[in-house]
């Protein structure tokens, strides 16, 4: 791979990346395919995952089990690299002592930073997901339209390869014909679900998620995506043959050798090296956007980590693309004269109106899944089926006192046991023996867990600000958080775990979790749920938003943003797919421009 | 091998405690002596259960190591001492041996916990420099210690001695805190965590997992779902065609 290292960096790039995830990586297949000259600055160091991946290691073959440490925060295989809730020697700051204000923040500090080891459910917001405020009165509109994106969540989908079905279910977006792939099979407990949720009017139907379940068609989808440019399509499907379909085994949370789902490491990056366009300074901590007389940005300043010292580089146009909250910490850290309060900042908008995503929990126990001929439901290395949203017509109608929905997703199944006792104590109570052994065998695979993914309505008590006093270890000022959930996600709440009670019933089970709590209680904290959005919201005005349509900072029209700074909603559907489809549409906007000589 | 570490590893710090000579094989005439005075003395309270467990057998720190960081090589198949040293002695580790033993016997289900190795998983566990291991440990250390005195009280002679039946009945008052009496509360609350972390090690491994009806972690060419006996007994179809 042509990483660099810093000195070697002195040319002028046409574009800036700062970050390498889901946003960064879209942005730097889009534009060297482009053949623009790229720069790419990462945090962390670099990786490959064609040889550090943890596969097929048994937990009996890792220390502890494979149980989540401080040191890794997941868990030993977690491809997750000098990361988690905590990063050493890079603290952030709450500004309440109560907990419930508190904010969880999840940082990777690696080469394709998060998507190394995200879950790969890849949901499309619906039309009325753009247009939340104009649907039911809450938080804000996007400045674009689903018919917008439309057409870039096909090119990603087609592009990083995404199972599932289409169903014609309302505000759930069918794919065109012959985009996704082959649903994986339902397992066992799915399908039991499946079953009975439909007497209580609960479709449960395939999600989708980032894994191949067939080999892409190398052959015909590169010149879909990239018409009339052999030569990137050439790459492409050189890039597309060196990812193999899954096989069935193996926790995706672990990363993918065979390249079998999408991480930036294996998907994005590997072609946008090959054009000879992208050079990637890895240990290299973007501090601040510098800016030139002409009120345009010129590059951006760095902690070169490797050495302890600054560093910058140079470019026409400046990309970040940190993740939401670090790229909203950029800016704020970005003062100059003409942006005292950190640039692109007019509005006072940046570090506003950040989302999570509504998590909460029920877990149970169903006697018809005990003792179930053993068989394999390793599958894709992920769910295979969810509940998509199912209420709207109910909710417009008024009948709810919570405003968006909730899609959900399950665990429990018949997976790859170890690092924790496979039987509950109370199930067995004071067993030992061939007797606990029993069991053990009888209750595997009967447990069943239920967990909401829900929209968080954006509120003025949540979100970011530079602390002014702590700094990291390089002297930067770090980011302090606010956070409060409102009576919307709290009444959410209360409304799933109600219903996931009611599932577990209606297949004749028992909740085995707590059911005394509160929804304040039941509710994760800010930030758990890893869908951290906002902070420098789209918008159709520059008096109130930070960027346009374009992704593109309103005070200095160089500057993009190409995480989910910008989403002005947190639809309950995982972001991961609207970042990349934002920022695919972005790169093409950029390409456009640069050509008309605008930037 | 294990041990050899985990003697040269105190020897290195200069530590010599009390654990570490109450359970070693050699017992010395001292510790045999604070054993009798406290079991005699147990004997005679009331509610000794009350009290800390196994008072005489204090926990040792174990000797400081560090973590295997924020970026290990996490593509390498590992085996307990890799990262840290292991730091039970001889006699705690068959007394971990013996007990989960009896967790987790040999029987049609599959092997014996000790031949899976879950006694170097406990003992890997309870070296760990992490503050869940290190929580545990002060723990499983006494109640380790309570195991064997309680032998002791009652058969005279140490657990990895007496015969099973004799440790079923150790462990028949103390397999369920709520069901155990005021006095072997605490060892309850042992035993419980001692199970949980036995059972932990013991369905990591390939045997566990197929004493307990896992089948995967293999490469395939395809997935077909549940096999029709449990579409069948679950009375559903696949309906993912
Ligand atoms: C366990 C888990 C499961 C998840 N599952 C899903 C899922 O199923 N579906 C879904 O849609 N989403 C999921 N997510 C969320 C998903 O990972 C993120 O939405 C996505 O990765 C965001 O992409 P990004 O490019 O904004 O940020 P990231 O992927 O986090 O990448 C940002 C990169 O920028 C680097 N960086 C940060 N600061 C700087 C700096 N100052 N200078 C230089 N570089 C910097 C970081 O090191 C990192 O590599 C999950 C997350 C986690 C943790
Ligand atoms: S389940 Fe499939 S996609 Fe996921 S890591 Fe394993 S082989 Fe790769």
């Amino acid at each position: 791979m042509p990483i660099i290292t810093t000195g070697k960096s002195d040319t002028e790039y046409d574009i800036v990346i700062v970050g390498s995830g889901a946003g960064g990586g879209q942005m730097a297949y889009t534009l060297t395919l482009a053949g623009l000259k790229c720069v790419m600055l990462e945090a962390g160091r670099a990786y490959n995952p064609d040889v550090e991946t943890s596969m097929f290691q048994r937990p009996d073959q890792t220390p502890l089990l494979g149980v989540a440490t401080p040191d890794k925060q997941m868990g030993f295989t977690d491809a997750t690299i000098d990361g988690g809730w905590e990063v050493p020697g890079e603290p952030y700051t709450q500004a309440s002592t109560k907990p419930e204000e508190h904010f969880w923040w999840w940082r990777p500090r690696m080469l394709g930073g998060r998507t190394n080891h995200w879950g790969r459910i890849s949901l499309r917001n619906g039309p009325y997901d753009f247009k939340p405020r104009s649907r039911d009165g809450f938080g804000f509109d996007w400045p674009i339209r689903y018919a917008d994106l439309d057409p870039y969540y096909t090119r990603v989908e087609m592009l990083i390869g995404v199972y599932g079905s289409n169903e014609g279910l309302e505000n759930t977006p069918d794919s065109p014909p012959g985009v996704l792939l082959p649903p994986p099979k339902g397992r066992a407990a799915e399908l039991y679900l499946q079953k009975h949720a439909k007497k209580l009017g609960i479709p449960v139907i395939s999600i989708h998620r980032a894994v191949l379940t067939r080999p892409l068609d190398a052959d015909s989808i590169p010149a879909k995506l990239h018409p009339g440019n052999p030569w990137a399509q050439r790459i492409v499907a050189d890039s597309m043959r060196r990812r193999a379909a899954c096989f069935w085994a193996t926790d995706c949370h672990r990363g993918c050798n065979i390249r079998a789902n999408y991480q930036s490491t294996t998907v994005h990056l590997p072609p946008a090296l090959e054009t000879g366009n992208l050079d990637i300074i890895p240990n290299a901590h973007a501090r601040e956007v510098t800016l030139g007389k002409n009120g345009k940005a010129n590059g951006v300043l760095y902690m070169d980590k490797t050495t302890g010292r600054e560093a910058r580089v140079k470019g026409k146009v400046v990309v970040l693309a940190a993740s939401s909250g670090e790229s909203v910490r950029i800016l704020l850290n970005s003062k100059s004269p003409q942006f005292p309060r950190g640039l692109a900042n007019r509005s006072g908008l940046v570090g506003k109106y950040i989302m999570d995503s509504v998590g909460a929990s029920v877990s149970g126990q169903i006697p018809a899944l005990e003792n179930l001929p053993p068989h394999n439901e390793d599958g894709a290395g992920g769910p295979h089926l969810y509940i998509p949203w199912w209420l709207y017509r109910e909710q417009i109608g008024g009948q709810f006192n919570f405003a968006r929905g909730y899609h959900v997703e399950f665990n429990g199944s018949r997976g790859m046991p170890g690092g924790r006792s496979p039987l509950a104590d109370d199930l067995a109570r004071g067993a030992y023996g061939t007797r606990f052994k029993e069991e053990a065998r009888r209750y595997f695979g009967s447990q069943v867990g239920y967990t909401c993914r829900g929209e968080m309505i954006p509120n003025d008590n949540s979100f970011a600000e530079l602390d002014p006093q702590v700094k990291d270890q390089w002297g930067i000022p770090v980011l302090r958080w606010h956070w409060r959930w409102s009576d919307q996600e709290l009444n959410m709440v209360d409304h799933a775990t109600k219903t996931f009670a009611a599932m577990i019933g209606a297949m004749g089970g028992k909740v085995r979790s707590r059911q005394d709590r509160s929804s304040r209680d039941a509710i994760e904290p800010g930030g758990k749920v890893i869908h951290e959005v906002g902070g420098a919201l789209m918008g159709a005005d520059a008096r109130n938003s930070v960027c346009n349509g374009w992704n593109q900072t309103w005070d200095v029209t160089n500057l993009f943003l190409s995480d989910a700074a910008p989403f002005p909603s947190n639809s309950d559907k995982n972001p991961t797919l609207t970042i990349m489809a934002l920022a695919w549409r972005t790169a093409d906007y950029i390409v456009e421009q640069a050509r008309k000589g605008n930037l | 091998m294990e041990l050899r570490i985990a003697m040269k590893t105190s020897q290195a710090n200069g530590i010599r405690d009390a654990t570490n000579d109450l359970i070693t094989s050699r017992l010395s005439r001292r510790t045999v002596m604070k054993w009798f005075a406290a079991t005699a003395a147990a004997a005679n309270l009331p509610d000794p259960g009350a009290g800390p467990l196994a008072a005489n057998t204090p926990v040792t720190t174990p000797p400081a190591t560090k973590g295997y960081g924020t970026d290990p090589d996490v593509s390498g198949y590992y085996k307990p001492g890799d990262f840290w040293a292991l730091t039970l002695t001889a006699t705690q580790r068959e007394i971990v041996s013996s007990l989960a033993d009896i967790l987790l016997p040999g029987d049609h289900l599959g092997p014996a916990a000790s031949d899976l190795r879950v006694t170097d998983f406990v003992d890997e566990w309870l070296s760990a420099p992490y503050p869940v291991q290190q929580k545990d440990r002060t723990v499983i250390l006494p109640g380790l210690g309570w195991i064997e005195e309680e032998s002791q009280r009652r058969f005279q002679k140490g657990f990895n001695s007496i015969g099973t039946l004799q440790r079923h009945a150790i462990c028949d008052d103390i397999c369920w805190p709520a069901d155990a009496a005021a006095r072997f509360k605490k060892a309850a609350e042992f035993f419980v965590r001692f199970r949980t972390l036995a059972a932990s090690a013991y369905y990591s491994t390939e045997a566990g997992w197929k004493a307990l009806g896992y089948v995967g972690n293999v490469s395939m060419t395809s997935f077909d779902g549940p096999p029709p006996e449990v579409l069948a007994k679950l009375g559903v179809e696949q309906t993912v065609k």
